[in-house]
């Protein structure tokens, strides 16, 4: 049974806009539902701020939602696109592109769950500190969508650049673990990012004084926890623009795979234990602000311990791509 | 395209290797955080013990990184002894 390759490109936009869309929902759909259960308790804690928090909680799920918007458009254009398809490298790529976004909804959609509960259980504590809540509820939770929108470019990147020049082999290779690498790569940062975000809210309502130092770390906090993502966009790009040299072997297309892997699912962990971290500074920052100093120096060895993994496996898959 | 057998046996290698460090990678960076996280909540609490603490952060780290760095050795030996 063989199909001509028009049809494997019809093949991988199909499957790959339904995994995109499938897989783009899980997050949203988390992150939303932790938010409005948080928001159920808080009107039961205090049901005079019920408007303030119904408010609070509608903005944080529709951050939230933008990250599955991202999948649903991916998706739509797999969908409805015509792909001129002219090699085995662009059938891949369109697959990809929808891994890539897939994978990549994931973490945004959890991450920015949290700090829009956190903002509705201080908006219970605290009704005076709503209108500064969800101000920092809002940076947070923007913070939280970069990884998914580094996705989103890489998406876009694999759908609407020409490969016809690509050797098939290594080129279908290099395609998968591009879209694998940021996808993948997203999830940790994605939920990291949420993670100092709703420490940040419920630190602001629990002591308001401390708003500026607690801001202030988070964001620090947030961009430290952004690093894995970012990593994962490196290799995507060094996967996408390197330009291999054709191969009839399979050793040098599975080692382009393996690297996109590889930094994909090595920066999981990284991403989200940064995000832990930092959550802790953040929380000790707000109880005792006299030593902001002390708690953000040993905060930053143990994000920079937490990192070591995310560079070891920066470090295989670059050695995958360039040496091996 | 005649694929022979060392040639995929290389290539397993190599999708062993990225699987195992990729993997290899997930414990380590939340345990590392989790350690983190409790030191900086601990120092809040009693700043004057922050170097104790920062110590025994850092020991605790070193441990659960071991498996991280496990992971390093067996992707660098399937890629370069095996």
């Amino acid at each position: 049974m063989a199909y001509d390759i028009q049809t494997w490109g019809n093949i991988a936009a199909f499957v790959g806009g339904g995994m995109c869309m499938g897989v783009g929902a899980i997050g949203a759909a988390i992150g939303e539902g932790y938010t409005a259960a948080e928001a159920n308790l808080a009107i039961s804690r205090n049901a005079e701020s019920a408007g303030d928090i119904f408010k609070s909680m509608l903005i944080g799920q529709a951050i939230a939602e933008s990250a599955s918007i991202f999948a649903l458009v991916i998706a739509m254009i797999l969908l409805f696109t015509k792909f001129s398809v002219t090699s085995y490298v662009t059938v891949c790529a369109i697959f990809a592109a929808g891994l890539s976004m897939g994978f990549g909804a994931i973490g945004s959609g959890i991450g920015a769950g949290f700090p829009a509960g956190a903002a509705c259980t201080g908006m219970s504590r605290q009704p005076a500190m709503s209108g500064k809540l969800t101000t920092n509820m809002l940076i947070g939770s923007a913070v939280c969508q970069t990884p998914s929108i580094f996705a989103l470019v890489v998406s876009f990147i694999l759908l609407f650049t020409d490969f016809s020049g690509y050797p098939v082999s290594p080129g279908w290779a290099a395609m998968l673990g591009a879209g694998l690498a940021i996808g993948l790569g997203a999830i940790g940062s994605g939920i990291g990012g949420g993670v100092v975000a709703e420490s940040s809210c419920d630190g602001i309502a629990r002591q308001p004084l401390t708003i500026t130092p607690v801001t202030n770390v988070m964001l620090l906090g947030q961009a430290i926890a952004q690093t894995p993502a970012i990593l994962g966009l490196l290799i995507s790009f060094i996967l996408i623009y390197k330009g291999f040299p054709a191969t009839d072997s399979l050793a040098p297309s599975m080692a382009l795979l393996g690297s996109g892997i590889c930094m994909g699912v090595g920066a999981i962990g990284p991403g989200i234990g940064e995000g832990i971290a930092s959550s802790g500074g953040v929380k000790a920052i707000a109880r005792n602000q006299e030593v902001v100093g002390v708690i953000m120096r040993s905060m930053l060895v143990g994000m920079a311990v937490a990192e070591s993994t995310a560079i070891y496996s920066m470090v295989i898959a670059l050695v995958m791509i360039f040496v091996a | 395209m005649a694929i022979e057998g060392a040639d995929v046996i290389r290539a397993a290698a190599f999708i062993g290797a990225g699987i195992a460090m990729g993997f290899g990678a997930i414990g380590p960076g939340v345990g590392e955080g989790l350690v983190a996280a409790r030191a900086c909540e601990a120092i809040g609490k009693n700043p004057k013990e922050a170097g104790l603490l920062t110590r025994t952060m850092l020991v605790g780290q070193a441990v659960a990184e071991s498996t991280g760095i496990y992971s390093l050795v067996i992707a660098l030996l399937l890629l370069f002894v095996v």
